[in-house]
């Protein structure tokens, strides 16, 4: 099935396959952790029964899909090694630090927290479980931000120097770190992430408000949900747009192939809309383009002069389709999002938010679509970062641990078969208990252990309590 | 003051392997013994034992893994390739078995798979985790910075060997688990499986531990010259006193004497391998000199170890004070 297939397109699908199943459990999860640290915050405050409600509902959730970013996770931190070993060595000294500290901030995260904020409310009094969920939402952004760190330093690498056995060794800490494209990256992330979770959390409670318009959390949660689509896609809109100019100053290679320009522009480059990028004539076919435009965005001038792929080596120059199309997905469903929060916006301005069916289908529509938009987003910046691992400096195909192509197809094979039917499996817990009203009693199919990583047993919690009186 | 990084880490990272398997090893052992429980509501009981703490164990896997990669890229570049099938069919088994935590109260009708993928992914994991040891300590080739053999060289008798006497020995650790941790008919039950399983485990140690000096001279010159000949005396001696520890806690009914003695002769069996490893990362030739990354990593990386570690540490110490003594089945810990 996968004969004549070089060890090397192997290997890269194998990555492309564990990091962009991985990948969707923290865009999750990251954005849920706050969320339910907001409902907490909320609950607290106002003694609202309606945002507890909420919050013992979405826990839940949390804890299954946290699971399975938990497991997803591991075998992410083999995959460097195992089939990318020369890279391992090569950049190990100045990401693998950066590496230890996510799982260090990860694994503090996991054993101190997350177990008082699933079990632990009854038993350790709210200050202790709101300070608890409130480090659990730290944790999962101390973890982007590392990990983000260790991308960006890839993308754009800074303060290293090269030794004589090839290794890259650090210089200067701050601008490894800090490194060009990091700050960027960053916030374009957390936001998809947040925006990822609003609009999961928009669509469950879109379907619970389409059976049931007068449902008191359904009503609570859509409304937030809707808030955030209304406020943060303008802001990730201008944060993307602030990150593709970063792109444009240190991978203009990456930006030429996302906007689909073979050609060079000396008076100002054309905005392709849509088109069929043809890498053997090397032009884009069907085009249909609104002139200047791409000028306007990319330098704020009309006539600003735009470099094309023909200024740059065949070697260097990254597959222009897939760049192409996954950019225009992922800027589509941002147009899409900003759509849906204003609709939103209207709907609550005449009064109408809870009782607008279409608004609410259109929602239901849209919940996967920042999964997608995620998925497209990272697609576009590592196959546009393509042919390098570290940007200008290690090749993908000098990266490559020395194994067999059979030994990488059949354990790609076996990735597949694997993560689809545990994963599958996990979805479909996950959108079982969505299904249920957040007022369901018990949520979990029978009565089960809800609880990811809590060392404590929440049968022995009251012991960490400062009011148990013994 | 000029301080061994280098050495200082090959420290850490074997520390953090000793303790993965001192916490994991009970648990997927738990699992292996799955399919000799008598009923739902035992199995019920031997997963509630564990379900606070696994995956609190499972993370120092990810950070022997996470660690190894940052200070000592060289070895995790070598080793990896190396022992590519065992990690990764480890890495799959450990995927069904992590999941199962959670899905099993989950299904009703599938409820039988994720028993399956429990125990069969404890199981495989254990194995696997055997022979990708018994596969280092017979030794990787390395040539020009990368592994130079082939994709089964990981696959000899001694690595098959060492992966039954790991998945062995982790059965005995979760029987002893089990002894401390329940009462009645499922404690009499572990405690009546414990006896051939300890009988079992002694067996194959000895065979690997005979087999382990003739494999390479090097290992045969650090055991039976000075000063190593010195350690070949006190390691068999420590031993006999943990085998003793270990048989009469079993006969005369201590609950907690065989959990310990069993952990005991697992650390006993670490601190030999490392007298067989030392100075060397990788056997034969990487040492753990050559492997580390530049200070530059090592310091920065130590750090947050040295703050962070010890939090981790008397956090899960803690934990694991509060989860003491019998479990009652009744209350379970949901």
């Amino acid at each position: 099935m996968l004969d004549g297939i070089s060890a090397e397109t192997l290997a890269r699908v194998q990555f492309a396959f564990t990091v962009s199943f991985h990948i969707i459990f923290p865009a999750f999860s990251i954005g849920l952790a706050s969320f339910l640290a907001v409902l907490n915050a909320l609950w607290l405050r106002t003694r609202d029964t309606t945002y507890l409600t909420l919050f013992n509902y979405w826990k839940k959730i949390f804890a299954v899909a946290f699971g399975m970013g938990v497991v997803s996770g591991i075998v992410m931190s083999y995959q460097f090694g195992t089939n990318w070993s020369v890279f391992s060595d090569k950049a190990g000294p100045v990401i693998g630090p950066l590496m230890a500290y996510e799982v260090l901030s990860a694994f503090f995260l996991e054993a101190g927290f997350l177990g008082i904020m699933l079990f632990g409310r009854d038993r350790v009094g709210d200050k202790l479980h709101m300070f608890a969920t409130g480090m659990v939402a730290f944790g999962t952004l101390m973890s982007a931000t590392w990990i983000l760190s260790v991308n960006s330093w890839m993308q754009t690498p800074a303060g290293y120097s090269i030794a004589a056995n090839g290794q890259f060794i650090p210089e200067d800490w701050w601008q490894i770190v800090f490194n060009p494209s990091f700050p960027y990256r960053l916030v374009h992330m957390v936001l998809a992430a947040f925006l990822t979770t609003a609009f999961v959390v928009g669509a469950v409670g879109a379907l619970h408000l389409l059976r049931d318009r007068d449902d008191r959390e359904a009503r609570r949660m859509f409304s937030m949900a809707m808030w955030m689509a209304l406020i943060v896609t303008p802001i990730q809109i201008f944060a993307g747009d602030a990150h593709g100019l970063n792109t444009l100053e240190h991978q203009p290679v990456k930006v030429m192939a996302m906007e689909g320009h073979y050609d060079s522009h000396p008076e100002g480059a054309p905005l392709i809309l849509f088109g069929i990028p043809n890498p053997a004539e090397k032009r884009v076919d069907y085009a249909l383009e609104i002139p200047k435009l791409s000028s306007l965005i990319l330098k704020h001038d009309l006539n600003a002069p735009l470099d094309g792929l023909d200024t740059v080596p065949d070697t260097e120059e990254p597959p222009v389709p897939i760049v192409f199309f996954s950019f225009r997905v992922m800027v589509g469903l941002g147009f899409a999002m900003l759509a849906v929060g204003l609709w939103s916006g209207v709907a609550r301005l005449r009064g109408r938010l809870y009782t607008a069916p279409w608004l609410h289908r259109a929602c239901l529509l849209m919940g996967p679509t920042g999964f997608i938009a995620v998925l497209a987003g990272w697609i576009t910046t590592e196959v546009g970062r393509q042919p390098y691992t570290v940007y200008g400096l290690l090749r993908t195909s000098d990266s490559l641990a020395p194994v067999a192509a059979p030994a990488v197809a059949t354990s790609l094979i076996a990735f597949v078969v694997v993560y689809f039917f545990v994963f599958g499996a996990g979805t479909a817990y996950i959108l079982a208990m969505m299904n249920k009203r957040p007022a369901t009693p018990r949520l979990g199919l029978r009565d089960a252990p809800v609880r990811a990583a809590g060392l404590v047993p929440p049968g022995k919690l009251d012991a960490l309590s400062p009011k148990t009186p013994n | 003051m000029e301080f061994d990084l280098a050495f200082i880490w090959a420290g850490l990272i074997a520390f953090a392997v000793l303790t993965y398997v001192i916490l994991d090893g009970f648990d997927l052992g738990l699992g292996i013994l799955f399919p000799f429980a008598k009923s739902h509501a035992e199995r019920d009981l031997m997963m509630n034992s564990v379900a606070p703490v696994w995956d609190g164990n499972e993370t120092w896997l990810v950070l022997g893994g996470g660690g190894l990669f940052a200070v000592f890229p060289l070895a995790y570049a070598v080793v990896m390739p190396a022992l590519y099938m065992p990690i990764m069919v480890m890495l799959l088994a450990l995927v069904f078995r992590g999941v199962s935590f959670e899905y099993r109260w989950r299904a009703q009708k599938l409820k039988w798979v994720w028993d399956l993928a429990f125990s069969g992914g404890s199981l495989v994991a254990a194995l696997c985790q055997g022979i990708a040891l018994g596969a280092l300590v017979q030794g990787i080739k390395i040539e020009d910075r990368a592994y130079a053999g082939g994709w089964f060289d990981w696959l000899s008798p001694f690595s098959l060997l060492c992966g039954l006497a790991v998945a062995v020995g982790y059965a005995l650790l979760g029987a002893c688990w089990l002894i401390m941790k329940t009462e009645g008919g499922i404690c009499d039950h572990m405690r009546r499986l414990a006896r051939p399983l300890a009988v079992a485990t002694l067996a194959l140690i000895g065979v690997v531990s005979l087999w382990t000096p003739f494999l390479d001279p090097v290992y045969f010159s650090r055991w039976f010259n000075l000063p190593g000949s010195l350690w070949s005396f006190c390691v068999p001696a420590l031993m006999a006193a943990l085998v003793w520890l270990l048989f009469s806690g079993l006969r005369g009914g201590a609950d907690r004497q065989p959990f310990f003695a069993a952990l005991g002769i697992f650390v006993t069996c670490f601190i030999g391998l490392g007298i067989s490893f030392y100075p060397m990362m990788v056997p034969p030739s990487l040492s753990i000199w050559a492997a580390a990354a530049p200070d530059k990593s090592l310091s920065f990386t130590l750090v947050g170890a040295l703050v962070l570690l010890p939090l981790i540490l008397s956090y899960t110490a803690y934990a694991y004070w509060v989860f003491r003594g019998k479990m009652d089945p009744n209350e379970g810990y949901h």
